[in-house]
């Protein structure tokens, strides 16, 4: 398996470095799809020149990286870029991730079988191990092939960086290692506070792994869940400190933090907020700051409940909501979660609107750089035209995911209730939310 | 399925009828307070407008016109009254003062109070004795303490166009800020004495400007400002809340000259750590105590002519100041009124210090045009008035007209003729003027009046001199996304290299990338030897770039810096959004090489024109040039459908909330079909009977 990632590597890196080198260089780090003022590199690159003239990063408003994961990209004089190894290092995290996953998944389902837990109808549903063979190559070339991701890294965002860092998370915590998930989990959550809600998934998935149950009364189940917690507020803590010690101020924080969560800046994104606060009336301004921000938090606990069995699958509903609501979302937040949606291949069969969704995905990717040349560019279109695409794509975005929902709690029903459900009567019954 | 999408969609709709509830409710009230705005800002702007329409009529017409335009300064804070500006106005109006101030209390009492003024001012002049007798605690004002002098210098300039510039300075030996209040008042203006002394200003420079100064065709003004208002004050240090002081003395400054100085907040104060020094005596140049502002929005009119003439000794009624008929100085290609109050040395020892209070009017008529073609003028062309006495109070009064180009009279005829001739050291050159002395009656000659005309003999007059420093900008790139900003600055010296300060100042919603900064001249680059740079927060606080580049001679420096479109909030834009957001001036401040030696003793006596800026050395001058201001379009949202995104928005996200809830709150189950409305029936009745169901 090993020469085939390393092929797709090469051929990876291969585009990145022409795309580099082309004309398009220069065109993509504009596109407002793709950078968003939290994760632009010209931003990086004007906080390192403010650190030059003495003033300091976040005495102005351009510049919301935290501080010491920037410094180092100022050293980038290698030929190959920091973003297109971070994009590289991503791959290969899920790659290992996906394939340890798929190992556990399959030995679960073998000790399913062999309890003969499964009713007979249901052999259809059992996944094989050659259909999982290729899935993890499949995740890594759905990372590193996807357009999103390829402009994401051409654009040089530095959110190519966080999306490293949360595939070493999953990876640490797929490993089983809860000292490195929990500091990776803190890196994730310290350079945008969304990843926090992953907290949840990591602990239910760590607590599997140790065959503790999730129980209130179980005193094993309280201390790892405190030891968890401690490693992880102490290695946010421990980076916030640094953070501190390396300007000596705190502006970072309203800075970084302030910034994600109060959105003073409304440059057109493909998220939900921008012109939503641009029309805002004032009195209602933190009402509705705080309505939208709680939908990426909101979800966490009921998610949690209903997936408490299927932690992996947690995260991923957890990423593509943080992609979704967060408040400067670009296509490389998106890229991270299509990433995994080859794992879910054995869902495919539940799946109501797939295409539908698909093709508004792709129409609405066409039509963000169209209708952005009539607004800004030709003056032909106002901001509406820009705005409906950013809702229809965040609708499909919608639909996708819980599409996924859907079809895998689908499926877990027809593993306990078999394949072919028949009625009262005997004749073949649908299944239907109630 | 069906019942999942229906569940859907009810949700979706209570959601949206509930936020359009929500929100349509509040914003009844909203839109009440924003509609009174913008009827207040529509009167002002008719009676702006309609100002300058009836200023070629009546005098009486342009002082109703007036009168309207202040009543909507007194009424503004009335109309809103959350206005914390507004507010203080008020606050700030009444308690520093207890008498009817003119400006700010009735107006049918004005015109009466300025002849009261004037009358007043008389009896003090000839009843001078009694006077200090009856407050035996003020210091007798002897004629030393305070003094007044005016001129006005006449320039013909190379374009064809008349350059006329008023100065008059008031000089008065007093204390403004220790202890002891100064109350009495006797040519300095009591309006602005107390605010000086109330704010603990140490120097103060404001102007309203109409019009661009065109460097390049009218050589350098003898006093630069910017186009629109501009405000820079420094305080004393004994001043703890620089920032409080700064606003009160805006808002005040906003009501004397009736602008709308009151726009002055955070969003455009900067701090200059280099370019604007203190004019005037004095070793602090902290710049904690200064502050700077630029409003080039602000439209220049009679209503602020009007306040400043009634800050003179003499109002308009006697003096150089009857020249001013607003009619005529706003029919004009540049208008420019300014304010200078700054300690000044009293001799040349400089033992003592006296304030001095300048006032200039700078106006460039366009004669060219309006005479037909005909190049001539005269007092009475360009100001339909004529000079008939010196202001009584003036210990000076004196009329320069440039004649430097003129020495044989070969190229102009000027009449009458004076046998005073002057030469003075302006800008690095040497002129000489022809002078009118008003305080002599001979000066007005048989007719009691003095009408000077100048009737040119040649067709061409010779060439100017470039000027040596000039600068330029103008903003690149197309779209509203991102954009360049392009300053310009050119050595015209032949041989000399001399170093610039360059001071820019630009609001925070274009987000400037200093790392984009190139200096380049004659095609290599020119690394500015001091940068000070200040990001800016957003809504709170502009970039301001200050550099120093020495610029080589004989070349062209271009400094340019990207930067990018804000989008901004839906009630941050003006009115007008798509005429576009103005970014004022760069300002360039320079020490010029001089060509002659200029005179580095400011005490002595000279013209008023030739002595505002102090001169330390005899090589070289300070002089400051301000470029174009910049008119930069942003991108608008549309604004009228706020409740259309409101709803749209919530839906989408209504439809995630509820697809999501779905879900979690639901478990699959089989469909039974449910049974028709026959079975249903007969079932409620076996269940009523008791018998087994169907």
């Amino acid at each position: 398996m090993a020469a085939p990632l390393t092929l797709l590597l090469i051929v990876a890196v291969t585009i990145r470095a022409v795309l580099f080198r082309s004309s398009l260089a220069e065109l993509i780090p504009e596109r407002v799809e793709v950078v968003s003022p939290l994760n632009a590199w010209k931003r990086v690159v004007e906080g390192l020149a403010l650190l030059d003239l003495g003033v300091s990063p976040y005495a102005g408003d351009v510049f919301h990286e935290v501080s010491p994961l920037s410094i180092p990209l100022n050293e980038s004089n290698t030929s190959i870029h920091p973003s297109i190894m971070a994009d590289a290092l991503t791959a290969v995290a899920l790659y290992l991730a996906v394939k340890d996953y798929n190992k556990t998944v399959f030995r679960k389902q073998k000790y399913a079988l062999e309890a003969e837990r499964y009713p007979l109808d249901c052999l259809e549903l059992i996944r094989t191990p050659k259909e999982m063979y290729y899935i993890p190559l499949k995740v890594a070339m759905f990372y590193l092939l996807n357009p999103f991701t390829i402009l994401s890294c051409v654009a040089k965002s530095t959110c190519g960086l966080n999306n490293a860092v949360i595939a070493l998370f999953i990876l640490c915590t797929v490993k089983g290692s809860s000292l490195m998930s929990a500091i990776f989990l803190a890196l994730a959550t310290y350079q945008s506070i969304y990843p926090l809600t992953l907290f949840a998934p990591a602990l239910l998935y760590l607590l599997q792994r140790l065959y503790i149950p999730v129980n209130w009364q179980r005193s094993s189940f309280w201390l790892f869940t405190t030891q968890y917690t401690f490693m992880y507020l102490g290695s946010l803590c421990v980076m916030v400190c640094l953070s501190f010690f390396l300007l000596s101020s705190w502006d970072f924080l309203s800075s970084v933090y302030g910034f994600i969560l109060s959105v003073p800046d409304l440059t057109p994104n493909i998220g939900l907020f921008w012109y939503f606060f641009a029309e805002m009336f004032e009195h209602f301004r933190l009402f509705f700051i705080c309505v939208f921000q709680i939908n990426v938090f909101f979800y966490t606990i009921p998610l949690s409940i209903k997936l408490k069995e299927h932690p992996i699958f947690l995260i991923f509903m957890q990423i593509a909501i943080i992609s979704i609501f967060k408040s400067y979302p670009t296509v490389g937040d998106i890229a991270l979660y299509m990433a995994f949606l080859p794992a879910w291949n054995h869902l495919y069969r539940f799946l109501r609107n797939i295409f539908l969704v698909s093709v508004v995905l792709l129409a609405c990717s066409a039509l963000f750089p169209v209708l952005w040349h009539l607004w800004i560019y030709a003056g032909s279109a106002n901001s509406n035209f820009y705005y409906a695409i950013t809702l229809l794509f965040n609708v499909a975005q919608i639909l996708l995911v819980s599409d996924y929902f859907y079809a895998y709690l689908r499926r877990e029903h027809h593993l306990t209730h078999g394949l072919y459900l028949k009625r009262k009567d005997g004749s073949e019954a649908t299944l239907v939310l109630k | 399925m069906a019942a999942h999408r229906c569940n859907i969609f009810m949700l979706v709709f209570v959601l949206c009828g509930l936020t359009y509830v929500f929100v349509r409710a509040d914003i009844e009230d909203t839109n009440h307070v924003k509609d009174a705005e913008s009827v207040a800002v529509d009167i002002a702007r008719k009676a702006n407008i309609g100002a300058s329409l009836r200023s070629t009529k009546t005098e009486d017409q342009t002082q109703a016109a007036e009168k309207e335009r202040q009543w909507e300064a007194e009424t503004n804070p009335a109309d809103a009254p959350s206005d914390n500006k507004a507010d203080h106005v008020h606050d700030t109006m009444q308690n520093l003062d207890s008498r009817p101030a003119p400006y700010a209390k009735d107006q049918t009492q004005e015109a009466a109070e300025e002849e009261r003024q004037w009358e007043a001012t008389e009896v003090k002049e000839a009843d001078h004795v009694p006077d200090t007798m009856q407050t035996p605690d003020v210091p007798p004002p002897t004629p030393a303490k305070d003094q007044f002098q005016e001129e006005l210098v006449i320039r013909p300039l190379h374009s064809g166009d008349i350059y006329a510039s008023f100065q008059f300075r008031t000089m008065w030996d007093t204390d403004f800020l220790r202890g002891s209040k100064v109350s009495h008042y006797r040519l300095f203006p009591k309006s602005l004495g107390q605010v000086i002394s109330k704010f603990s200003v140490r120097e103060l420079h404001i102007s309203f400007t109409q019009g661009y100064w065109r460097t390049m065709q009218w050589g350098q003004p003898f006093l630069p400002s910017p186009p629109g208002a501009e405000l820079w004050v420094w305080f004393q240090d004994t001043v703890t809340d620089v920032d409080g002081a700064w606003k009160e003395l805006t808002n005040v400054l906003s009501g004397i000259f009736c602008a709308s100085l009151n726009f002055i907040d955070s969003t455009n104060t900067v701090q200059p750590s280099a370019s604007f020094k203190p004019l005037g005596l004095g070793n602090v140049t902290d710049q904690r105590f200064l502050r700077y502002a630029v409003l080039p929005r602000e439209i220049v009119c009679t209503e602020n002519l009007t306040p400043w003439k009634k800050l003179l000794p003499c109002g308009s009624k006697a003096g150089l100041a009857v020249l001013m008929k607003s009619e005529k100085l706003f029919h004009s290609s540049f208008h420019s009124q300014a304010l200078h109050f700054r300690p000044v040395c009293q001799d040349w020892k400089c033992k003592s210090t006296v304030w001095e209070l300048r006032q200039t009017l700078n106006v460039v008529f366009d004669l060219h045009t309006s005479g037909q073609g005909k190049r001539e003028w005269s007092l009475f062309k360009m100001f339909s008035r004529t000079l008939t006495e010196a202001c009584p109070l003036a210990s000076s009064s004196k009329v320069y007209v440039d004649v430097t180009d003129n020495p044989q009279g070969e190229l102009f005829e000027l009449s009458p003729t004076t046998p005073l001739l002057s030469q003075a050291v302006v800008l690095g050159d040497r002129r000489t003027y022809s002078v009118y002395d008003l305080t002599n009656q001979a000066t007005f000659g048989q007719t009691r009046s003095l009408n000077m005309l100048l009737r040119w003999r040649a067709a061409e007059s010779g060439d100017m001199l470039r000027p040596l420093l000039h600068g330029e900008r103008y903003v690149a790139g197309y779209g509203l996304q991102t954009g360049e900003i392009h300053t310009l600055m050119y050595n015209n010296h032949p041989y000399r290299a001399f170093p610039v300060l360059l001071l820019d100042t630009v609001p925070w919603y274009l987000r400037l990338y200093i790392h984009t900064l190139t200096v380049t001249s004659k095609g290599r680059d020119n690394k500015p030897s001091y940068i000070h740079y200040q990001p800016s927060k957003d809504r709170l606080r502009p970039h301001l770039l200050e550099m120093l580049v020495q610029l080589p001679p004989n070349s062209v420096t271009e400094v340019t810096m990207q930067f990018e479109r804000a989008l901004l909030k839906w009630t941050e834009y003006t009115p007008d959004p798509n005429h576009g957001f103005y970014v004022g001036s760069s300002v360039i401040s320079a020490l010029v090489p001089s060509v002659v030696a200029m005179d580095t003793n400011s005490t002595r006596e000279c013209p008023l024109f030739s002595s505002f800026f102090p001169c330390k050395e005899e090589s070289s001058y300070f002089m400051r040039v301000y470029t174009e201001p910049l008119l930069v379009n942003l991108p608008t949202p549309d604004f009228s459908m706020p409740y259309n995104v409101i709803c749209l928005t919530c839906t989408v996200v209504a439809v995630g909330y509820g697809s999501l809830y779905n879900l979690l709150t639901r478990t699959f189950q089989v469909e039974e079909p449910s049974p028709g409305l026959a079975k249903r029936l007969a079932n409620i009745i076996r269940r009523l009977r008791g018998v087994p169901l169907l």
